[in-house]
């Protein structure tokens, strides 16, 4: 299967700092693609040049195999490569619709068109099998946790996307609610779309991911199938760079700095 | 949406169908919530107006209700602008005396050069916009507090009007039409074509709205709440065009007075004006995102800078149109001309509606409603022959209770999660 979005070779360099190093990342369309690593490994600053926020200073995109450039974040919208942030950037006093087409409002001539916006907003939601929210026209204020992650969510699929990213949809939330987000992620890619998922969470990342990508102080050390790790290989990868044969050879991981029981490694 | 709606599910599965009663529940539940809209400004309206009638009878005569309109009007629409600037959670405290440097400009043009009446009007609206895009820059630009640079702006603004006529004379006004706008009426025909171009429109926007959104197949409200609406609306405005309508001169026959004030509709159709651009444009829906998430709206690729700016530029140029019916109301523009407690009452006014001095709540109605309160205030304590000792105490007071209704109620409704 043809990646949707393959990333050769990407450096990002901030001053002296090597903040990405010889990245390799591809992400299958209808497949969750988890990104882990530990803080500081580059996760976000990765996420932040697929989307367009940085640019990267060597390296290339495919998208569909065709390579692109990204320049801006308007670029990343144009192929369909949405972001959902971990501050959902909602606006509390809006109502769901209102939220849902924030700056990309429909209009008939001058005026708002809220009858189409309502009914695709209602379509989008209920592609997704959301029917945990009360009114489309009830004020974002008003809705729990995990219907906001669901609005902000939806925010993102609405503009026939083909990526979505979504940065710890589920570090603020309870229990019950990020089975609810999980399920929605799971949904997502279910109906064809390729999801990014970053999440420091292993039990969330095995939950619904179909393939896991780790990084380590910058570097790409493995993506592999989830279904061919444990929670434990995964531990390591994060904070050791290297597991077993996964990872970097074993002489350049610096391997030996890093204990490898720390809490959470134990299966 | 090809990806989306792979497994569809009726949307209308979501909602039960509202009825009459659900609506009235929801109304009642979102008070309680502490979104009270424009609940304390009606109920204030309507326990002024039985107090003040029961203590001096003539505040309920003819001459008298069409005074509260012509007394309120600079307020309201100075009160209108400003409810711009409070939806971002800004401050416009020059917005008075702004108004006071675009009646001086109006005055020097047209009483002391002699230029005709609307050469006038439009280079005092072109010094309100001025002003607002000098304020705008100030604010989003350069980055200082808008409280700041708006009392900056207060102090410069009152130097300029002094300037402007001249270290304190009184410039007088003979232009026939400035002074009509606020000592004229209109005839007892216009008003009531008035009253049902409105009511009709207005109809016919409510169930436009509720066919349409009926024909796509989304949640309606019951079909007798527009109605009551609409009902509603054409009752309030014939009743008061019936009032305006008496005569209410002392001797008719040398003088006759009768009829709606011209500045009403003037009001009128600023209101339906700026409503329009805040509910339905989606440049009202930007000022109100960002007034709620400046970083959502940013991510969400609006202007932030340019919608501060013109936030600026609404309320000094609303000022200018303030100042234009204050220089017509005295007949003259002197030193205090918006000044005194001219911003403080549009203040009032915005917030007594229902604007929110946080910001991300707010709606151009407010202005009128607040406005109509703090007319009867003045109107009333005017009538009651009250010291202005007495009058400043109690004006202030009222401020602070609907400032305080404001803060309690937005706790309210962090608590009950609406807003």
């Amino acid at each position: 299967m043809t990646p949707l979005l393959e990333a050769r070779g990407i450096v990002k360099r901030f001053g002296p700092v090597q903040v990405l190093q010889d990245v390799d990342f591809s992400v299958p369309p209808g497949e969750v693609t988890a990104l882990v690593g530990d803080n500081g490994a580059g996760k976000s600053t990765l996420i932040k040049c697929i989307s367009g926020i940085y640019t990267s200073d060597e390296g290339e995109f495919l998208f569909e195999g065709n390579p692109v450039t990204i320049h801006g974040p308007r670029d990343a919208a144009a192929l369909g490569i949405e972001v959902v942030y971990q501050d959902l950037a909602l606006c509390d006093n809006l109502d769901i619709v209102q939220n849902m087409f924030l700056g990309r409002e429909k209009r008939s001539g001058l005026v708002l068109d809220e009858p189409t916006m309502e009914q695709m907003a209602a379509e989008t939601l209920a592609g997704l099998s959301v029917r945990t929210v009360k009114s489309l026209r009830q004020l974002v204020a008003s809705l729990s946790g995990g219907q906001r992650q669901t609005v902000a969510i939806a925010k993102a699929v609405l503009w026939n996307s083909k990526l979505v990213i979504l940065d710890e949809p589920t570090a603020a939330l309870g229990v019950a609610q990020t089975a609810q987000v999980l399920e929605l992620v799971r949904r997502l890619a279910d109906n064809g779309l390729a999801v990014v998922l970053i999440s420091h969470n292993m039990n969330d990342v095995f939950a619904v991911s179909d393939n896991i990508a780790a990084l380590f102080l910058g570097r790409m050390v493995a993506q592999v199938r989830t279904t061919d790790v444990t929670h434990a290989q995964v531990v390591e990868l994060i904070t050791a760079g290297r597991s077993g044969n996964l990872g970097l050879p074993p002489a350049e991981n610096g391997a030996e700095l890093v204990d490898p029981t720390i809490p959470g490694a134990q299966q | 949406m090809s990806t989306t709606t792979a497994q569809h599910i009726e949307p209308a599965a979501v909602t039960p169908k509202p009825t009459v009663a659900s609506t009235v529940q929801d109304y009642a539940g979102r008070i309680r919530g502490g979104d009270l809209g424009a609940l304390p400004a009606v109920l204030g309206l309507i326990v002024l107006c039985t107090f003040f009638g029961i203590m001096r009878p003539a505040f309920f005569t003819e001459r008298n209700f069409a005074n509260l309109f012509t007394q309120g009007a600079g307020v309201a629409v100075i009160a209108m602008g400003l409810v711009f600037v409070l939806l971002l959670g800004e401050i416009d405290l020059s917005a008075g005396f702004a108004a006071g440097v675009c009646a001086a400009v109006l005055a020097q043009i047209v009483a002391v050069h002699g230029y005709p009446w609307y050469v006038a009007v439009l280079a005092a609206l072109a010094t309100g916009v001025v002003i607002g895009l000098i304020l705008g820059f100030l604010v989003a630009k350069v980055g200082i507090p808008s409280f700041v640079v708006t009392l900056a702006a207060f102090l410069a603004f009152q130097g300029t009007v002094l300037l402007l006529i001249k270290g304190g004379t009184n410039i007088s006004i003979g232009d026939d039409v400035i002074v009509a706008i606020e000592n004229n009426n209109m005839p007892p025909w216009l008003g009531w074509a008035l009253v049902v171009l409105a009511g009709g429109g207005y109809a016919a926007v409510q169930l436009l709205s509720h066919s349409r959104r009926q024909a796509r197949g989304l949640v309606v409200e019951p079909i007798a709440i527009p109605l009551a609406r609409i009902v509603g609306l054409v009752l309030i405005l014939g009743g008061s065009v019936y009032f305006l309508n008496l005569e209410r001169s002392i001797n008719p026959l040398i003088n006759s007075l009768k009829g709606v004030p011209i500045v009403v509709p003037i009001i009128g159709i600023l209101l339906i004006v700026w409503t329009f651009v805040l509910r339905r444009t989606a440049y009202g829906r930007h000022i109100y995102a960002v007034g709620g998430n400046r970083e959502a709206a940013r991510r969400a690729g609006i202007n932030v800078d340019r919608i501060r700016i013109s936030v600026f530029v609404i309320c000094s140029f609303m000022a200018a149109i303030g100042g234009i019916i204050l220089a017509s109301k005295g007949r003259s523009v002197d030193p205090n001309t918006g000044g005194s407690n001219v911003l403080l009452y549009a203040v009032g006014a915005a917030v007594i509606g229902g604007t929110s001095l946080f910001g991300g709540k707010g709606r151009v109605i407010d202005a009128v409603l607040g406005g109509a309160v703090i007319a009867v205030i003045d109107n009333g304590m005017g009538l009651m022959e009250l010291s202005s000792g007495q009058k400043f105490v109690f004006t202030g007071s009222v401020l602070l209770l609907a400032a305080g209704v404001d803060a309690l109620s937005r706790r309210r409704a962090a608590a009950s999660g609406i807003r």
